[in-house]
């Protein structure tokens, strides 16, 4: 799995989490500032995670005990 | 006795002869049957063998099963099962009994499968298999699905189809098994124990495309839903079918009709999150923009009370301005009347200054030494030296006489 999306969950609460103190209303103005800043990073890169594009399709084999990774040839993407 | 022996000669069997006839003519006359009835005393023995006996209202026959024919039998035969056998009357000459030998045996009402279904189903659920407690979650987001079905077969096209189209981000691991025939199950059964070891997958979907009861076997099997189970990653069952729930799908974590329905899942998890974020990224905005009003109402209300102390202030500075002028105007008058009051003053000095009396005839006399004003002859003897001032001019005497009271 891709390190974004390993992160995918932490950065998505840590975004619920900055969005509660935000609306609490209780950070001094330069911290909220940071706090958007950083809420806004986090948005964008987990929309970036989920709209990726870029997948892979194979086929999991096991020979002799060892797992081997094929490429499937899907016959949708042929089409194109 | 010659009767006895008549009878004798006539037709005298030994107890093998008789019942090898009655071995005979009980076989020739039903060779196969069916026979129906309810099994009761059911007695499986260490050989693989089965013993029973099947009896109704009226009567009891014993069977038996061997091994040869019951290795293959779906269900499992207990006491209690009301069932159609098939099979040939024997007769066992060492204990001098009849009994059917069972070659194939029905459940009556029931199909052999359904019965399998029913009495597996029961013994799982008596495991816990099914407990809604056990079913874990799907991640918040799968982005790498697993699926165990036949790479060849309908169900990998319509999730791939789906995928690409709704989560194109997601990753697919395709463990390809066989999911009909006889190996089918223990295919299924590895290839979900083998992507739980591989671990990347972070769902699994259990696949077939769908079929007739019988081509959905596999997906009921005791091996497939252990592995289910058994299974780390949480799964969905996806086997396309109508009427019945396979055990699969009673064990599995979650479970779908199709296989589209599926990969479905997948692609409103992905959509359902992206909304989320752009609520929360709204919210974000939302509430800054909350503080940044807040701080700037602040700011507005600081300033009004910041404008009034400074008109106080520009109104203490012209207060002030006035008191200086006043001020300025008194010291000057004052000046001015300090200076007449002291020239008036010098002037009454001037006629109090003893000089002035020396003026009219009069003089003044001082100890030079000490310089002591001389005004009574007591203060003096003979020989001191005095300075006597005129009104004009000065002398310096020795006293020659002191007189008192002069």
């Amino acid at each position: 799995m891709a390190k974004e999306k390993q992160s995918f969950e932490e950065d998505l609460k840590r975004l619920q989490k900055i969005v509660e103190e935000l609306s609490g209303g209780k950070l001094a103005l330069g911290e909220s500032l940071k706090k958007y800043e950083e809420g806004v990073k986090l948005a964008q890169s987990c929309s970036v995670t989920l709209n990726d594009a870029q997948r892979k399709v194979e086929l999991l084999m096991k020979n002799n005990g060892k797992y081997s990774l094929d490429k499937f040839e899907d016959t949708d993407s042929k089409e194109e | 006795m010659q009767n006895n022996n008549q009878s004798l000669s006539k037709n005298i069997y030994t107890v093998s002869e008789i019942t090898r006839d009655i071995k005979l003519i009980l076989e020739n006359t039903f060779g196969q049957v069916w026979v129906e009835g309810e099994i009761s005393n059911f007695r499986p023995a260490s050989s693989g063998h089965f013993y029973l006996t099947l009896k109704d209202e009226q009567a009891i026959i014993s069977a038996a099963m061997f091994r040869g024919a019951n290795r293959d039998l779906k269900f499992g035969l207990e006491d209690g099962l009301k069932v159609i056998c098939f099979g040939k009357i024997d007769v066992y000459a060492p204990r001098g009994q009849y009994q059917l030998i069972i070659e194939r045996i029905e459940p009556k009402g029931i199909g052999a499968q359904q019965l399998a279904f029913e009495q597996l189903k029961n013994k799982l659920a008596k495991e816990g298999m099914f407990d809604p407690n056990h079913k874990k979650e799907l991640p918040l987001m799968p982005f790498c699905a697993g699926i165990v079905t036949s790479s060849a077969g309908a169900a990998v096209r319509d999730i791939l189809q789906i995928l690409k189209k709704g989560a194109p981000g997601v990753d697919v691991l395709i463990r390809s098994v066989r999911v009909q025939g006889e190996t089918s199950a223990k295919e299924i059964a590895l290839g979900i124990q083998e992507l739980n070891e591989f671990g990347k997958a972070d769902v699994i979907i259990v696949s077939r495309g769908g079929g007739s009861t019988e081509d959905l076997w596999s997906f009921n099997e005791e091996v497939v839903v252990r592995a289910i189970y058994n299974s780390k990653i949480p799964v969905i069952s996806a086997v396309g079918h109508q009427i019945n729930q396979t055990l699969s799908d009673l064990v599995a974590d979650y479970f779908v009709e199709t296989p589209s329905a599926a990969a479905k899942i997948i692609v409103d998890k992905k959509n359902s999150l992206l909304s989320e974020i752009d609520s929360l990224r709204h919210e974000l905005g939302f509430a800054v923009s909350e503080i940044l009003n807040r701080l700037s109402h602040n700011f507005v209300a600081l300033r009004h009370m910041l404008k009034s102390p400074m008109d106080r202030l520009l109104e203490k500075g012209q207060f002030l301005d006035e008191l200086n002028s006043s001020l300025t105007n008194n010291m000057r008058h004052c000046l001015n009347m300090t200076q007449l009051t002291v020239g008036s003053l010098i002037k009454r000095l001037d006629t109090l200054s003893p000089l002035s009396v020396l003026s009219r005839g009069y003089s003044l006399s001082t100890f030079v030494s000490t310089g002591e004003i001389v005004d009574s002859s007591e203060k003096l003897k003979p020989g001191d030296i005095v300075k006597t001032v005129l009104n004009k001019g000065a002398f310096i005497s020795s006293v020659q006489e002191v007189i008192k009271n002069g």
